[in-house]
């Protein structure tokens, strides 16, 4: 069973307490960004064999979304952090290159970032 | 490769026996054919059959990183029907129903086909509109189905509770011709056939890379050593993220685990099918005796092939509701298999950005019923380049809004 610790109330949460809610820091893309861009933004999550990074909702508890690393083929968490971190902390980046060297994710975009698409919206 | 038939069983059980021969070979990998299979399950084997069948293409490798049918084809809970709402997936499901009904005497191997009719149960008033809206498409598409009203239900599946404090039963959709097969026996009546037409079945080879040149596939590597190829047909469900990242393309697609588990054996009981999908379950009986139940998929990506057990727990819960009976089983063993999940949860047959490099995923929590369907398609756009089966499942439809929506017709329960 997946325990995962809430990083904001502290809770060791296992997995009927939570809400799985896909991939992390993605970068929304909407008017005015490409067609490539928006179909990746809505379709193309991505599919790692080993570390990912995703966003969890405690929901049956305090009830806040955050962050956490994992992995896929043995469910080891490595971590979790903030739904308010745009990027992974760096300390956590180096735990995982230290248990799983030459790993690889997508570029880290963070989200929180304004880009070109808010600005034709605004 | 020798004939099965009831005479040969005779003429063996007058010699101890001793007449058999291996079903299939189990060669060392050339360095070149024509057309190279990723993935010995059932889709990728009868992709391999259809080729050799239909289009006459034979010198063939199908290459397994594991053991033939050992993934998801072994994995499922062998339901068979064709009851969809869109014309697509009806086309191509109700095609698979069709050659599953002969497919034992084409493959001269008993699938044990049991065409013992499919019920999905409507619980809920939305699962009401839902079940008549499909059972008044499937008029219009030519599979036969019908809406039958509780009392009929009951009259079907004398074991149910009809009356659930939460989860009444208030009608279903009800295909007669729907039904099971014998799961293994697909796979390996699939390989008996590629075999004895001269494929070579590759297995315990893992594909490490994909080789390209000038955006054509020319090859694969793998753990067996290079392999070069024209085509290349990419089979595989859990893994197929990986698989066409080698070649440098990527699939809407995500792999979660999908759970199933079967009861001790008991007398017969229950002589249909039974997919409750309010509630995540589904069960049928097995010639065994085994009370065989599928579950929902866990919602995050995973490649362990076992899947929370909660998920069981609930899926248990619900089915004690619908069916009392259920809650005095023991439960025998429970296990996980990894599914190829798509955004409007139907298939992708398709070619892709690299030339003659096709792929066949993303058949999610229902790819078992399709085997045949799927392969004859596939086989056919990797021999023509085009399949009209296959023509809306291409992996550029969500980029074009040509959703084939099944997400809401097929439930969880696909």
């Amino acid at each position: 069973m997946l325990i995962l610790e809430c990083p904001y109330c502290g809770v060791h949460a296992e997995e009927t307490e939570l809400q799985a809610g896909g991939e992390a820091h993605l970068k929304r893309f909407g008017p005015g960004s490409s067609d490539e861009d928006f179909h990746d933004y809505l379709f193309m999550r991505e599919n790692p064999k080993g570390v990912h990074f995703e966003r969890w909702r405690h929901v049956n508890g305090c009830g806040k979304w955050f962050h956490a690393a994992r992995c896929t083929v043995t469910l080891e968490v490595f971590g979790t952090y903030t739904a308010q971190t745009g990027t992974p902390p760096q300390a956590l980046l180096d735990e995982i290159s230290t248990k799983r060297p030459g790993w690889t994710w997508r570029e880290f975009t963070d989200a929180s970032a304004p880009h070109a698409g808010a600005e034709d919206a605004s | 490769m020798k004939r099965y038939s009831a005479f040969a069983v005779a003429r063996e059980a007058l010699r101890y026996h001793s007449g058999w021969e291996r079903a299939w070979a189990s060669p060392e990998p050339k360095r070149h054919y024509d057309v190279i299979i990723v993935g010995a399950g059932g889709h990728g084997l009868a992709t391999a059959y259809y080729l050799g069948k239909n289009f006459g293409i034979t010198n063939v490798a199908v290459i397994e990183k594991g053991w033939l049918g050992g993934g998801n084809t072994g994995r499922n809970t062998t339901i068979i029907r064709s009851n969809y709402l869109q014309d697509p997936s009806a086309a191509i499901y109700e095609k698979a129903r069709s050659l599953y009904e002969d497919i034992s005497q084409d493959l001269n191997y008993n699938v044990m086909f049991s065409p013992r009719g499919v019920i999905m149960l409507a619980q809920t008033e939305h699962e009401v509109r839902g079940y008549k809206r499909t059972a008044h498409a499937n008029m219009l598409q030519g599979v036969t189905t019908e809406w039958i009203n509780p009392q009929r239900v009951k009259e079907l599946v004398p074991i149910i509770n009809l009356e659930g404090p939460r989860y009444p039963v208030l009608g279903g959709l009800w295909q007669a011709r729907g039904g099971t097969a014998r799961h293994d026996a697909v796979a390996w009546g699939y390989a008996r056939a590629c075999s004895a037409m001269g494929m070579d079945i590759i297995q315990k080879c893992e594909v490490t890379g994909v080789r390209t040149e000038a955006g054509r596939v020319v090859g694969v590597d793998t753990t067996k050593g290079a392999i070069d190829c024209d085509k290349l047909g990419m089979v595989v469900a859990g893994n197929c993220s990986d698989l066409s990242n080698m070649a440098g393309f990527r699939l809407p697609v995500e792999s979660v685990a999908l759970q199933a588990l079967v009861s001790e054996p008991i007398k017969p009981c229950m002589d249909v099918v039974v997919m409750a999908n309010t509630v995540h379950g589904y069960m049928s009986q097995s010639d065994k005796g085994e009370m065989v139940i599928g579950g929902g998929t866990d919602g995050f990506n995973n490649y362990t092939q076992r899947g929370s057990f909660h998920h069981i727990e609930e899926t248990v819960r619900a089915l004690n509701e619908t069916f009392p009976m259920v809650s005095r089983l023991k439960m025998l063993r429970q296990w996980g298999g990894i599914v190829d999940v798509t955004g409007d949860r139907s298939p992708i047959i398709s070619s892709t950005p690299v030339k003659n490099c096709f792929v066949n995923c993303g058949w999610g929590t229902g790819g078992f019923k399709a085997i045949p369907g799927s392969g004859w398609a596939m086989a056919q756009l990797m021999a023509t380049g085009h399949s009209y089966l296959a023509e809306e499942f291409t992996m550029t439809r969500f980029k074009e809004g040509k959703f084939i929506d099944e997400s809401v017709a097929a439930g969880v329960a696909h």
